[in-house]
């Protein structure tokens, strides 16, 4: 058994944007990004949005072809495989709980597909005996079975989610934003539910959140992402309190603390401007138009992920200057 | 001039569906003083939006508001025709929504929009009005103001968007700025702009804002009193150190809890309220919150509780608080 259960190594995702046959244009969601999940743990991939947190999710578990690099699972390499015995062990959970279930399939069949689909119920019974434990599992009962998702609330539709993607009993699951358009107290239900379920099935996940709050408290590790790139990564204590970058910085110093006087001692670093389009992101390093400290090299060469202490990662080329 | 801006007594707003009526706002008391940032706290469909409408009168037809009253500036907003609401509306309290994509009109340029609502209220010509539009584009941070004003709202990023919508909102420099969850749409980076702006803003016009979230990180950064909604009811209301520090209310403080904090340097686990809001559609008996409460009273789901003053300014609407009150007798345990 490897303890790297999925790798990633130079990954490039590119979609195509118009622009003439000759000369195409592409949006770089994803370029040139190398990581790795080891067994049991969670990594959380933080960013705003169109930064390629959520494209580099469908990358891995092959939703989109990558355009170059690989994806290792489990030390095979599976980025040309038949991916049909995969899907067993690699899951995902969508955003959107409204929009990832079908309205015309009851939630039974809806968790039953993939069950159907693998072959998992040599009989029928033992496929509703399944269905209703895993609708246990995360909370729903067996009432719930012969239902629609529209006589369900947000955070009761993504428990469905979570035991469709628990339905065949996976060893990875991307968490895509599943809790982003949950109401704040439903999302704490939401987030001890995956907690959970980690612990009772020694569940792998790559979780992808825009709020860095969530992400700290789910996640060993931590990938800032910037532009399609990794612009840190480190340890959730350490890039919460030790980060280095200045992306990072003024990110975390952006978020709104729920505490008045901690938010009152805080000095905010605003950035100005908005991301730059990926169709034409700068050259050099990306984030270099927003950033205080940018100087001369960084509009030529494009800064590489650096170890700065144990297991931290940075990409910027004036690691000395940021304060 | 009298130090309250905004007072809304006691006021029952109710959609009438083909389903049945949907009590949207349930006795709702909130005053405010000039000057002050209110924040309205609360999940989707405890009635924040719809407060902030009422005082708009934009609760148009199924809604209807039942009882209460409004008390603007010393004036009932309540019993206003529509041409003085008309009036009202823009020109002196104004609105920032939630979504800047769908509140702009994508067919119109961004000077046609500013202007609209300069020469509605102040009787400029267009030549003027478009000066002023300048002006406040430079205001609200917007640079290349000239290119700016002859673009359409698609050609704008969302941050972009939303200033410009705050720009409308000041148009006539209001004496209240209502904000509808304003950086809900936006990104960590870019909402930090926004706030800041609005702050800012306050301080160079001089007005008071009301500040609708569901984020307890922005009521705490930017707010100074707290009014915290669940079903249609206030259930607390305090000053910010109050509501964050001395919580009293059950509600109040799960949500508090059910947060995770970036700041902790251990890992703890989330204290999570169970069970889903209220479907208001047939609320219960008592306390709305009732159901989902952890110390929740035999009186708790046949009554709903009086409010409770913890100090000056800070009170609640909870039968725990009272419960001293019943153990000296002072009020009959029915």
């Amino acid at each position: 058994m490897n303890k790297r259960l999925v790798e990633v190594q130079n990954l490039k995702e590119y979609f195509h944007a118009g622009g003439s046959p000759f000369k195409p244009k592409y949006i770089k969601a994803v370029d040139d990004v190398s990581l790795h999940i080891d067994r049991g743990e969670t990594l959380g991939l933080v960013g705003e949005s169109g930064c390629g947190k959520t494209t580099i999710g469908r990358t891995i578990i092959r939703l989109y072809e990558p355009t170059s690099g690989k994806i290792i699972y489990d030390g095979v390499d599976i980025t040309k495989v038949n991916m049909f015995p995969y899907r067993r062990k690699m899951q995902i959970v969508f955003q959107d709980p409204y929009a990832s279930l079908d309205p015309r399939m009851t939630v039974g069949d809806i968790v039953g597909e993939a069950i159907d689909i693998h072959k998992l119920a040599p009989t029928k019974r033992d496929r509703g005996d399944k269905i209703i434990s895993l609708l246990e599992r995360v909370g729903l009962n067996c009432e719930h079975a012969n239902r629609y998702p529209h006589e369900f609330s947000g955070g009761q539709r993504q428990r469905i989610g979570i035991a469709r993607a628990l339905a065949v009993d996976p060893e990875f699951i991307v968490c895509d934003e599943p809790i982003s358009a949950l109401d704040v107290s439903i999302q704490a239900q939401v987030i001890n539910m995956f907690e959970s379920l980690q612990e009772e099935m020694g569940l792998t996940y790559l979780f992808i959140a825009h709020e860095l709050s969530v992400v700290k408290h789910i996640s060993n590790r931590i990938g800032v992402m910037y532009l399609g790139k990794i612009v840190e990564l480190a340890n959730n204590y350490e890039l919460i309190f030790h980060c280095v970058h200045p992306y990072t910085k003024s990110l975390i110093s952006a978020i709104p603390v729920a505490d008045p006087i901690q938010s009152r001692k805080n000095k905010r670093i605003i950035l100005d401007g908005d991301v730059p389009s990926p169709l034409n992101p700068p050259s050099g390093c990306r984030f270099r138009t927003r950033c205080r400290y940018a100087t001369e090299i960084c509009s030529q060469q494009e800064p590489e992920l650096k170890e700065v202490s144990a297991g931290h990662f940075a990409a910027c080329h004036n690691l000395d200057k940021v304060q | 001039m009298s130090e309250i801006l905004l007072d809304i007594k006691n006021i029952r707003l109710s959609f009438f569906t083909a389903a049945g009526e949907v009590k949207a706002l349930n006795d709702v008391s909130i005053a405010m003083n000039r000057g002050d940032v209110l924040g309205i706290v609360g999940e989707s469909g405890s009635g924040k939006s719809v407060t902030a409408y009422s005082i708009m009168g934009l609760t148009a037809h199924p809604g209807k508001l039942i009882a209460g009253s409004i008390e603007f500036n010393g004036e009932m907003i309540n019993e206003m025709s529509e041409k003085e609401m008309r009036n009202l509306r823009g020109n002196e309290v104004s609105m920032v929504f939630q979504d800047p994509m769908t509140s702009l009109n994508p067919v119109y340029t961004v000077s046609n929009q500013i202007c609209e609502s300069i020469m509605l209220h102040t009787g400029k010509n267009k030549k003027d009005a478009q000066k002023r539009a300048l002006e406040l584009l430079d205001l609200v941070g917007i640079n290349e103001p000239q290119k700016r004003m002859k673009q359409y709202p698609h050609e704008l990023s969302g941050g972009m968007r939303q200033r410009v919508m705050i720009a409308i909102a000041l148009a006539c420099e209001p004496k209240l700025l209502i904000a509808d969850e304003p950086t809900t749409a936006l990104d960590v980076t870019i909402q930090a702009q926004i706030l800041e702006l609005m702050m800012e803003l306050k301080e160079k016009i001089g007005m008071s804002i009301i500040m609708i979230t569901h984020d307890l990180g922005i009521v705490a950064n930017m707010c100074s009193k707290i009014a915290v909604m669940y079903a249609g009811k206030v259930v607390e209301y305090g000053s910010v150190d109050e509501i964050f520090y001395n919580p009293m209310h059950e509600y109040t403080k799960g949500l508090l809890n059910s947060i995770p904090k970036l700041y902790e340097k251990e890992r703890t686990k989330l204290i999570a309220i169970e069970g889903t809001p209220v479907d208001l559609l047939n609320a219960p008996e008592g306390c709305p919150f009732a159901p989902r409460c952890d110390s929740c009273m035999k009186i708790c789901l046949r009554k709903m509780p009086e409010y409770t003053a913890v100090k000056d300014d800070h009170y609640s609407a909870c039968w725990l608080l009272q419960r001293e009150e019943f153990a000296q007798g002072g009020k009959s345990n029915e």
